[in-house]
C-alpha cells in the first residue's frame, strides 16, 4: 500500500516511462494512447473536483468538453481559410497558436460553466444530474444543427496548432506539451482542494447546513467549484482537438459525459489523481478488449459492474491506504 | 399550412407522448420506491422491439409478437433485478449511473452479437395498415391511432393499479417510506422485482410499437431514454401523473417544433440552412422546457418538496 503522493508520484512517471517506451521502440502509436490518457485524465480530474469533492454529479461535463474543442478548432479553422469572424468591433482572424487558443477555449467553457452552473446548482440531486444533462443536450443539438463549422460531420483542422517554435506534429513533442499541462493542471488541483475553500467545498458535500452556520454560502463555493471544473475540462477539450485534428458532435454527446463519469468513479472518486489512473485503466482496457474481441464494449460494461459493485473506492483504493 | 396538416401533426405529437409515457411511466415508479437511477431503461425498449420483431419472423403473428415484447423485457428485467441492480439501491446515484450505464454496453453488445449488426424490421399487420377517417376529414394513419389508444388504455390501467389495488398501495408506500413498509411486514424485495419488471415490460411495449414505424436497431433505446428522463423531471419524479402530462407536454412540443421552427426560419434564411437550423432547434426545445421548468420549480411540477 502506498501513500497518497507517491501513488500520483507513481501514476504520472508511469505515463511518461509509457511513452517514452513508445519512442524508444519507434512506436508512435503508445505515444498517442498515452497522450489520449493524459488529455481524458485532465478532464476526469476537472470532473471529480465538482464530483469526488463537492458532491455534484454533473452529466453534462461533455458540454465543457466540447465547447473547448469547438472554440479551439473554430478558431484554427478560420487561421487556416483567412476567412475572419466579424464581431462588431473587430474582426477575428482565427488564430494558429496554441497558447491563444488554450485561453479561448478556458475563457468559453468559464462562461458557459457560470451560467449553467449557476441554474443547475439551485436543485440538487437527481435533478442537478438531469439538468446538467439538459444543458449538454442543447449545445449537442446545437452543433448537429451549425452547418457552417461541419454540423453532423465534425470539423477538420488538418495540422496542429503553433506552440513558440516546437514542431506539434512530433508525437512526443505534443506529448511532453499535454504532459506539462497534466501537471500544471494537477498543481492547481491540489491547491484548490487543500486551500480553505477545498475544505468548505467538502464540508458542503459532507452537510450543507453546518456551512451555513459557519456564516459560509454553499452556492457561491459550489458555483466557483463548478466554474474552475468547466474550465479546466475546457482545456482538456481543446487539447483533445490538437491531438486528433478533428471535433465533432460527439464530443458534445451524452455519452461522452458517461464516459468521464466513468474514469471517475473507476479510478476512485476520493483521489486527486484518481481519474488518471481511471483513464489509464480505461483506455487501456479498452484497447487491449479491442484486440482481443469484437464484442470488447460488452466485457468492458461487465468490468465496470463488478468494479462498482465490488470495488467502491476504484482502481485507486486498491493502492492508496487511508 | 392546412387545418388537417396541423391536426395530423399534432395527433402524431399525442401519439408520440404516449409512447413516452409508456417509458417515463416505469423510469418514474422505479425511481420513486426504489430510489434507483435506472440508465438501462432504454435497453428495454430496445430489447421489446428486438424480441417483437423475432417473434414476428418467427411466428409472423403481430400479436404474438407484441405479448413477446412484455414478456421477455420483463424477464430479462427480473434477472437483472435479482443480480445486479438490487445491490444498487442502497448505494448513492452516482454508483447507479455508472453500473446502470455499463448494462447499457451490455445488453447493446449482447444484442449486436446476437442479431447482428444490421436493423431489423416488424411490419405493422394488414388490418392496421393504411390510414382512416376521422371527423372533421382527418386522415390519419390507423396504427398510430391505435398507439394512441393503448397509450391511454396504459394511463387508466396505471392509474387503477396505483390507486385501487394493495399492489398499488403498496407502491405509493413505498414512494413515502421504506422503513415503514418494511416494519409493516410487506415483502419489499419482492414488490421492488414486481416495479421493476413492470417498468422493464411497458417500455419493452413502447419499443415493438414504434419499432414498427421506425427501424429495430442496436441503440434505438437511448434517445427515447433521455427524453423520458426530461419528462420525469419536467413531472415530477415519481408521480405517474406528471410523467403522463410530462409526456405528451413533450411529444407536442417536439412534433410541433419540428414542424414549425423550419418554416419560420425560412422567411429569414435559405431553404437547407432554415432545415436543419431549425430541426436542431426543434431537438433542443424539450431540454430547454425542462430547464425553464426546473428553474420555477426545482422538484418538477407534480414532485415532492
Amino acid at each position: 500500500m502506498l501513500t497518497e503522493k507517491k501513488f500520483n508520484l507513481i501514476i504520472v512517471l508511469g505515463i511518461f516511462a509509457f511513452s517514452l517506451i513508445g519512442y524508444v521502440m519507434n512506436e508512435p502509436y503508445f505515444i498517442t494512447l498515452a497522450t489520449k490518457i493524459v488529455i481524458l485524465g485532465i478532464a476526469g480530474c476537472a470532473l471529480n473536483l465538482i464530483l469526488g469533492f463537492g458532491g455534484m454529479v454533473s452529466f453534462g461535463h461533455a458540454m465543457f468538453f466540447g465547447v473547448g474543442s469547438y472554440v479551439a478548432a473554430i478558431s484554427a479553422f478560420h487561421s487556416m481559410n483567412g476567412e475572419s469572424i466579424d464581431l462588431i468591433f473587430f474582426d477575428f482572424n482565427g488564430s494558429s497558436q496554441m497558447l491563444f487558443n488554450w485561453f479561448l477555449a478556458v475563457i468559453f467553457s468559464m462562461f458557459f460553466a457560470l451560467i449553467v452552473g449557476s441554474i443547475s446548482i439551485r436543485t440538487s440531486g437527481v435533478y442537478f444530474i438531469m439538468i446538467t444533462l439538459a444543458f449538454a443536450q442543447m449545445t449537442y443539438y446545437f452543433s448537429l444543427g451549425w452547418t457552417k463549422y461541419g454540423g453532423e460531420d465534425g470539423l477538420s483542422t488538418y495540422v496542429r496548432n503553433d506552440l513558440f517554435s516546437i514542431n506539434t506534429m512530433l508525437p512526443l513533442n505534443f506529448f511532453i506539451i499535454c504532459f506539462a499541462c497534466l501537471c500544471v493542471v494537477g498543481f492547481i488541483l491540489n491547491w484548490v482542494i487543500n486551500s480553505n475553500f477545498g475544505n468548505f467545498l467538502k464540508g458542503c458535500k459532507e452537510n450543507e447546513e453546518k456551512m451555513i452556520s459557519l456564516g459560509l454560502n454553499p452556492y457561491t463555493l459550489k458555483l466557483t467549484a463548478f466554474v474552475i471544473s468547466g474550465a479546466i475540462t475546457g482545456l482538456a477539450g481543446a487539447l483533445y482537438v490538437d491531438l486528433n485534428r478533428f471535433v465533432s458532435p460527439t464530443s458534445l454527446s451524452w455519452q461522452t459525459s458517461g464516459e468521464l463519469i466513468v474514469l471517475v468513479i473507476l479510478g476512485g472518486s476520493a483521489r486527486l489523481f484518481g481519474p488518471l489512473l481511471g483513464a489509464i485503466v480505461f483506455i487501456l482496457l479498452e484497447q487491449f478488449l479491442g484486440e482481443v474481441t469484437e464484442n470488447w464494449q460488452f466485457w468492458l460494461g461487465v468490468i465496470l459492474v463488478l468494479i462498482v459493485l465490488y470495488f467502491p473506492k476504484g482502481v485507486s483504493g486498491l493502492f492508496i491506504k487511508d | 399550412m392546412s387545418l388537417q396538416l396541423f391536426i395530423e401533426q399534432l395527433l402524431n405529437g399525442i401519439q408520440f407522448g404516449f409512447m413516452l409515457f409508456l417509458m417515463s411511466a416505469g423510469l418514474t415508479l422505479i425511481f420513486g420506491v426504489m430510489g434507483l437511477i435506472n440508465l438501462a431503461h432504454g435497453s428495454f425498449f430496445m430489447i421489446g422491439a428486438f424480441s417483437a420483431s423475432f417473434v414476428a419472423g418467427l411466428t409472423g403473428n403481430f400479436f404474438l409478437a407484441i405479448l413477446a415484447s412484455l414478456i421477455f423485457p420483463a424477464l430479462i428485467g427480473i434477472t437483472v433485478e435479482f443480480s445486479i441492480i438490487r445491490k444498487l439501491y442502497e448505494r448513492d446515484h452516482l454508483d447507479q449511473v455508472l453500473a446502470t450505464f455499463a448494462l447499457i454496453l451490455i445488453f447493446s453488445e449482447a444484442t449486436r452479437y446476437i442479431f447482428g449488426a444490421f436493423p431489423l424490421f416488424l411490419d405493422i399487420p394488414n388490418i392496421l395498415q393504411g390510414n382512416i377517417l376521422l371527423p372533421g376529414e382527418i386522415v390519419y394513419s390507423k396504427y398510430r391511432l391505435i398507439i394512441i389508444i393503448i397509450g391511454l388504455f396504459i394511463a387508466i390501467g396505471l392509474y387503477f393499479l396505483i390507486n385501487r389495488t394493495l399492489l398499488g398501495i403498496q407502491i405509493k408506500a413505498g414512494q413515502n417510506d421504506r422503513q415503514m413498509i418494511r416494519v409493516l411486514g410487506i415483502n419489499i424485495s419482492r414488490l421492488y422485482t414486481i416495479v421493476f419488471a413492470m417498468g422493464a415490460a411497458l417500455a419493452g411495449l413502447a419499443g415493438a410499437l414504434i419499432g414498427a414505424i421506425q427501424s429495430v436497431e442496436v441503440g434505438m433505446g437511448e434517445p427515447v431514454l433521455i427524453l423520458a428522463f426530461v419528462v420525469i423531471v419536467i413531472g415530477g419524479i415519481g408521480s405517474i401523473k406528471g410523467a403522463l402530462i410530462g409526456a405528451l407536454l413533450i411529444g407536442v412540443l417536439d412534433t410541433m417544433a419540428r414542424l414549425f421552427l423550419p418554416i419560420f426560419f425560412e422567411l429569414i434564411m435559405e431553404t437547407s440552412q432554415a432545415l436543419s437550423l431549425g430541426s436542431s432547434l426543434a431537438s433542443m426545445s424539450a431540454y430547454l422546457l425542462m430547464a425553464l421548468v426546473l428553474i420555477f420549480r426545482p422538484t418538477g411540477l407534480f414532485g415532492k418538496k
